[in-house]
């Protein structure tokens, strides 16, 4: 039986055919609209490796150099194309592999549907060869997860999971299919899931809330929003601009929120958090109401919860209601889609403008300039700054390219210094802090979006964890544009252990491989930077080149990231770092 | 302030759902004081009864943890004073002992317990009570020798006329006449 008998028999019409497990899995997969699988081969998934051969023109499966890494890829995929990312393992140490990227992807509501192989159904629970329990592993870390050990019941599941996956609060969902069911065959036809009677993925949106919000909104002298990803998980970007333009209200972005909204918007006050900035921190602390958008308060956001914003009224625009008063009480929830909920109280809220409140703001940036920025991003002398090679991109990039980056402080001066206009542009590895991340998001976000410039910006210790990716990267032809800031320390680790642990660098001095020569041995071009003078030309030749091209710049070895709210401290109890020299 | 609260959560017949629950509370270093699990009155809809000694704020995160399961149809948590609940308690006593005094019949009367088996070797009795009551017997019974005890979980219905879900469900079901489901 031909590919194309089948599929044209099934993907176009809705009777049913005859065929195998993995037909049917490949054939749900297609008409889910997936079109490009992260995955790595190995003994209980080849049956359904064998039957992709048949799929070619429709599946690109794209062979990592490790599971990490093709989890990695279908996160970036999904982040930047907004689809789900679909990825491919073999059971026990495939699946474990994947883990990771499982609960990244839980933590920061990505949507993937992930297969694992699975040993045959009666050997489950023999401790058989390369059997791990796959659905117990990774309950904690999956939105759903299920053990399909017939043929006949993928294509319910596949569609289930897609159901799920990309439905309300968006996160990772795992099939793990025994060897026989992807064998035996069954009757396949395919239909869509649209409603599971126990998931209610968005709430209905109820008046009420939307009016005793939109009061609030209108009663307001200080009015600060937090906007958090959910604005872009919810394509709510135009209601969300719609919503600023008229409320007049000051915005501030979280860490995963950063190109929800351009950040050369005249409102735009910066990112919020640990090393965010110093007016939206400061003012968080100062507001009379706080209006979070689309974000769950995570600690790096509130510091100490007890100190967060006691002075304000506080209005909670979300669609889980597990995140409603989790961490946070509020005085008006707004449950449902905020693409919706921001949309309705469009009507109820008075055009107003805060000149003298975003002025407050202004004074903040000015004192942040003058004891942070000033000196990170324009030194007389010394090595390379981080924050240096950020403002430097920006000059390239101008805020179009997408930026995916590792875990760290390179992170952090990436997140304070980028430049964006658009959204879906910035993937980072956020609740989880996934060092590793960067360099197979971006190789992912490449695959999502093809004409877009992709660059990948990571620290030396993180892009040892994962660089076997530059195998993918060339086989592929990608022109994945990475820059390497190697001051051979693991730099966050060391700056806490700097502030926090008496200078004592336990384990954060890092040695690394000539990652130039590396990627060499790998037919990508490079170079590395190590004095200022070259540095533009250098990051344009990157950016400007045909392929992949990485950039190893050699930083200051013991850069900060300032400002810093410390752990345990209230936002409002910022260090800028010059504490100790006045 | 930390109290005594009664889960009940409705939810599909899935396997591993148990699991998922579980982590909930464990995730949290919340010990979990009693769980019993039954279909409900609601054909194919499973009932978990759990019992935690928690504050309301965190019985009221559970609940909404538990409902972010999806196969977790409705769940919901209560107070003493909303639901009427039992345990049953099973005793092993060497019959021997009994026979050695004339109190066993005034024991069983005033704890409104009953016999289940005699046998030459041992007598079982059961009593269905609150825990209180059924721990308070067992104190009465260990003169005796207590040779095995075993207390079930916490089974509870609330005062209101009919379960919490069915007019949720019967709402669900007009919105969509059409349901799909795995």
């Amino acid at each position: 039986m031909g590919t194309q008998t089948i599929e044209e028999k099934k993907v176009a019409q809705t009777e049913t055919v005859n065929v195998t497990g993995s037909d049917a899995l490949l054939l749900s997969l297609i008409t889910e609209g997936a079109s490009t699988i992260f995955g790595y081969p190995g003994g209980a998934i080849m049956p359904l490796y064998d039957k992709l051969m048949d799929y070619k023109d429709k599946l690109k499966h794209i062979l990592t150099r490790h599971e990490q890494g093709a989890i990695h890829a279908a996160q970036g995929f999904a982040r930047v194309t907004g689809k789900p990312g679909v990825c491919f393992a073999t059971s026990g140490p495939g699946a474990t592999n994947l883990i990771t990227g499982i609960a990244d992807a839980y933590m920061d509501s990505t949507p993937l549907v992930c297969i694992t192989g699975q040993v045959f159904s009666a050997l489950l629970g023999t401790d058989g060869f390369q059997e791990t329990d796959v659905v117990g592993v990774t309950m904690p870390v999956t939105k759903w997860n299920y053990q399909v050990t017939k043929a006949e019941e993928i294509p319910e599941a596949i569609a289930k999971a897609f159901y799920i996956a990309c439905s309300g609060r968006p996160g990772p969902v795992v099939i793990d299919v025994t060897k026989d069911a992807m064998m035996n065959k069954c009757d396949y036809s395919y239909k869509r899931c649209k409603y599971i009677r126990s998931y209610i993925p968005e709430p209905r949106v109820n008046n009420v809330q939307i009016e005793a919000a939109a009061k609030l909104i209108n009663e307001a002298k200080k009015p600060l929003a937090v906007v958090g990803q959910g604005v872009i998980l919810g394509n709510a970007e135009k209601e969300l601009l719609d919503f600023v333009n008229k409320s007049g209200v000051a915005v501030a972005t979280t860490l995963l929120g950063l190109s929800a909204i351009p950040n050369n918007h005249a409102q735009y006050t910066g990112t919020v958090g640990m090393h965010g900035n110093a007016g939206p921190n400061i003012k968080t602390n100062d507001c009379d109401l706080l209006i979070a958008i689309g974000m769950r308060f995570d600690d790096r956001v509130t510091g100490v919860v007890a100190k967060y914003a006691p002075q304000a009224k506080k209005i909670h625009f979300e669609i889980d209601k597990a995140e409603i008063n989790k961490i946070i009480q509020v005085d008006a929830p707004v449950l449902g889609n905020v693409g919706e909920t921001l949309a309705q109280i469009l009507d109820y809220i008075q055009p107003k403008q805060y000149p003298e409140w975003l002025a407050e703001f202004k004074a903040c940036d000015k004192v942040e300039y003058d004891r942070v920025i000033k000196e990170e991003l324009h030194p007389a002398d010394g090595k390379i700054n981080m924050g240096e090679v950020i403002e430097v991109l920006n000059d390239s990039a101008k805020g179009d390219a997408i930026i995916c980056t590792d875990v760290g402080q390179h992170q952090m001066f990436a997140m304070r210094y980028c430049n964006f206009n658009s959204t879906r542009t910035w993937v980072t590895s956020g609740g989880l802090g996934t060092m590793g991340f960067g360099l197979p998001a971006a190789m992912g976000a490449q695959f999502g979006c093809p004409d877009k410039k992709v660059v990948s910006i990571s620290g030396d210790g993180g892009f040892q964890m994962t660089m076997q990716e530059l195998g993918t990267i060339a086989y592929n032809k990608l022109p994945v544009k990475m820059i390497v800031l190697n001051n051979n320390f693991l730099g966050m680790v060391r700056q806490w252990q700097e502030l926090f642990f008496e200078e004592r660098y336990s384990n954060t001095p890092i040695s690394s491989p000539d990652f130039v020569a590396l990627a060499a041995s790998y037919k990508i071009e490079g170079e590395t930077v190590l004095d200022r003078s070259t540095l533009k030309d250098a990051i344009e030749r990157m950016y400007n080149s045909e392929g992949a091209y990485i950039l190893e710049i050699k930083v200051t070895a013991k850069g900060n990231v300032f400002p810093m709210v410390p752990a345990g401290a209230s936002v409002s109890d910022i260090l800028y770092g010059d504490e100790n020299k006045k | 302030m930390n109290q005594e609260f009664t889960l009940t959560i409705f939810s599909e017949n899935s396997i591993g759902l148990l699991n998922r629950i579980t982590i909930i509370f464990t995730r949290r270093k919340i010990n979990i004081d009693s769980l019993t699990v039954s279909e409900s009155a609601l054909k194919g809809i499973f009932k978990f009864t759990i019992v935690v000694d928690s504050t309301e704020q965190m019985a009221k995160n559970l609940v909404k943890q538990m409902e972010k399961q999806i196969d977790v149809i409705r769940a919901f948590y209560l107070t003493e004073d909303e639901i009427l609940h039992q345990e049953i308690a099973m005793y092993k006593i060497e019959t021997s002992s009994l026979l050695e005094t004339n109190l066993i019949e005034g024991i069983i009367r005033r704890y409104n317990a009953r016999i289940l088996e005699l046998t030459k070797e041992y007598t079982v009795i059961e009593k269905t009570g609150h825990k209180a009551e059924t721990q308070e017997l067992f104190e009465q019974l260990k003169p005796y020798g207590v040779l095995q005890f075993v207390r079930s979980g916490r089974v509870a219905i609330t005062r209101l006329k009919k379960e919490h879900l069915s007019s949720y469900l019967e709402n669900l079901e007009k919105e969509h006449r059409d349901p799909v489901t795995v």
